[in-house]
């Protein structure tokens, strides 16, 4: 992918996360809507609801609100993360990290992923560990994470701070190029 | 002399070494009781992957996951690929259920681009996924039955896969890397005599697992190994998120299929399997008690279907979603697989996060590993369920 691919991508989806606001709340499914209300109420313009769809939901957090807004989210009955993706936005030089986040004992929430987004600032030259790539870790309050966490490390860079065991995972000991997941990391041939 | 210089020594090296390392690697000190072992990744009693053991006579004490040695970059390779090209490569990760890997990809597609699946898809899809699920479990029964020195268990299951990759053979022409599900619905429909068939060999087939009964799951030495190994409670099972035959042998019931169901399996009676004990037994029978709850779906799904009608609802070329994300799951043979889709308006996803069943059951293994003894590794490594290869994607 080019570069001016990259760009254009970048924009667009920083306008979509500024769109729901502007749409009027109609037809939204009703119980989806109680859970970012409920979410909403506790932390105001703190988060951002995303979307609301029929079964799923999304609310992004900035990275200073993420653990209360996890230790929220468990207390709502969410009680472990199903993935946890890492995307990269070379142009707003931001990565973001998605948990999504599920329930095995509340029945009501079964059907349920709420999608819990936060940001990175991201380097142009990387140095995983020891730049300003860093978000604090959830293993405190989802304990499900831990490996997430790990191979969202070594594939985007972010050091999850608080995390007991932030190493290499699926990549060899001596990798020595840049996290592959990012953008900039080219696939040869293509 | 010597015993007491070699800690000395050690001591003197490892900050100085140690400063050169990369970040997250780390010199240990020699120590004389706790020994540490590589179990694999050449070692066929752990698959594609090294577990690095630390033992204190014959009981582990730490148990340190190294997977990644079948690492392929599914993930970035589905970013260079348009939505119908990327179908082929990421059925790789785990073959024998290669229709229960593209399903929620397809679904999420379909989500993106918004098209409607015909209805006679929808069911052929069911059976496909629901005797793909039987294959997996066919060829994981197998490795299990021979890591606990059990040939026959070995043989039975291999030779019984047989009938139902004739059957999915007979579906979508090959015979494990299927590629049968694409976006709108199936790739083709199924031969004239498909459905006698595959009623008649589907029966055989439970009659034939529902005879490993004897020879494997009431074999009193399979229950004295398994039995209260690696027990995983109801509490941990939730926190560690577990997933799929490890969660539901410890007690949650939480299927799928059942909960959040996709397709007919809302139209289909589906009863999913529990036992509460946890342990390495409730783990290595609960995929068996789902096979045969597969054999029921199978004939439900045969005689719910419409015995006519189209198969696939063709998509434009280069199908692009919006700007939108979707999170699609489905129950695969070794618990949720769910997929994470994001669109930015072009053919290729912008990024494709798999979430797999087996990296998710994969943070139970040191859990339950610490604490056992040696001997019982076999027994609870292969009762996660785990296949290496999809771990690693």
């Amino acid at each position: 992918m080019s570069t001016s691919d990259n760009k254009e991508t970048a924009q667009e989806s920083t306008q979509v996360e500024a769109k729901p606001e502007d749409k009027p709340k109609e037809n939204l499914p009703a119980f989806e809507k109680s859970l970012t209300d409920k979410i909403q109420k506790k932390f105001g313009d703190k988060t951002e609801i995303a979307y609301v769809k029929s079964n799923r939901t999304r609310v992004n957090v900035k990275k200073e609100d993420v653990v209360k807004a996890a230790q929220f989210i468990r207390e709502m009955g969410f009680d472990h993360a199903e993935s946890v993706s890492g995307v990269d936005y070379p142009e707003s030089k931001e990565i973001e990290v998605v948990y999504h986040l599920g329930s095995y004992s509340d029945p009501t929430l079964a059907k349920q992923i709420l999608a819990l987004a936060t940001r990175a600032t991201r380097e142009d030259d990387p140095k995983p560990g020891n730049d300003s790539t860093k978000l604090p870790s959830l293993r405190d309050v989802f304990y499900s994470v831990e490996f997430h966490e790990r191979e969202c490390f070594e594939m985007l860079g972010v050091f999850f701070e608080g995390h007991p065991d932030n190493r290499r995972l699926l990549l060899p000991e001596d990798w020595a190029d840049i996290p592959p997941l990012r953008k900039d990391f080219g696939n040869k041939g293509r | 002399m010597s015993k007491q210089l070699t800690p000395k020594s050690s001591k003197k090296q490892s900050p100085e070494s140690s400063k050169n390392l990369p970040p997250g690697l780390q010199l240990e000190n020699v120590d004389d009781r706790i020994m540490t072992l590589n179990v694999g990744p050449q070692h066929p009693g752990s698959g594609h992957m090294r577990l690095i053991i630390k033992v204190d006579g014959d009981y582990i004490v730490n148990c340190d996951p190294d997977p990644g040695y079948v690492h392929r970059g599914e993930e970035k390779m589905a970013e260079y690929r348009n939505y119908i090209t990327n179908i082929p490569h990421l059925e790789r990760p785990v073959i024998h259920d290669s229709c229960n890997i593209l399903y929620p990809y397809c679904l999420g597609i379909e989500e993106l681009v918004g098209i409607e699946v015909p209805e006679r898809a929808k069911y052929l899809r069911v059976i496909a996924a629901e005797l793909n699920r039987c294959v997996y479990t066919q060829y994981w029964l197998a490795i299990y039955g021979i890591f606990l020195g059990h040939s026959t268990m070995f043989m039975w299951p291999a030779g019984d896969r047989e009938l139902l990759i004739d059957l999915l053979e007979k579906m979508s022409g090959a015979r494990v890397t299927h590629a049968y599900f694409v976006p709108g619905g199936i790739r083709n429909d199924v031969p004239a005599n498909f459905e006698d068939v595959c009623l008649r060999q589907v029966n055989y087939f439970e009659k034939r697992i529902k005879e490993y009964a004897g020879i494997f799951y009431d074999n009193p030495i399979l229950i004295a190994r398994t039995k209260d190994t690696g027990v995983l409670s109801r509490e941990d099972a939730i926190r560690l998120g577990t997933t799929g035959s490890v969660l539901r042998a410890s007690g949650v019931d939480f299927d799928i299929r059942k909960k959040e169901p996709y397709d007919v399996y809302d139209e289909l009676d589906v009863h999913s399997n529990v036992m509460k004990a946890g342990d390495s037994y409730a783990r290595s029978k609960v995929p068996w008690l789902d096979m045969l709850e597969s054999c029921n779906i199978i004939r439900q799904a045969l005689e719910k279907m419409p015995k006519s009608g189209g198969v696939r609802t063709k998509l434009k070329p280069n199908p692009k979603g919006g700007d939108d994300e979707v999170y699609r799951r489905v129950e695969s043979g070794r618990g949720s697989l769910g997929m994470h889709i994001v669109s930015d308006k072009k053919p290729q996803p912008y990024r494709l996060k798999i979430s797999v069943g087996s990296f998710r059951n994969l943070i139970a293994m040191p859990y339950l590993l610490k604490g056992e003894k040696l001997g019982n590794m076999p027994a609870v490594y292969w009762s996660l369920n785990y296949w290496p290869v999809e771990a690693d994607r």
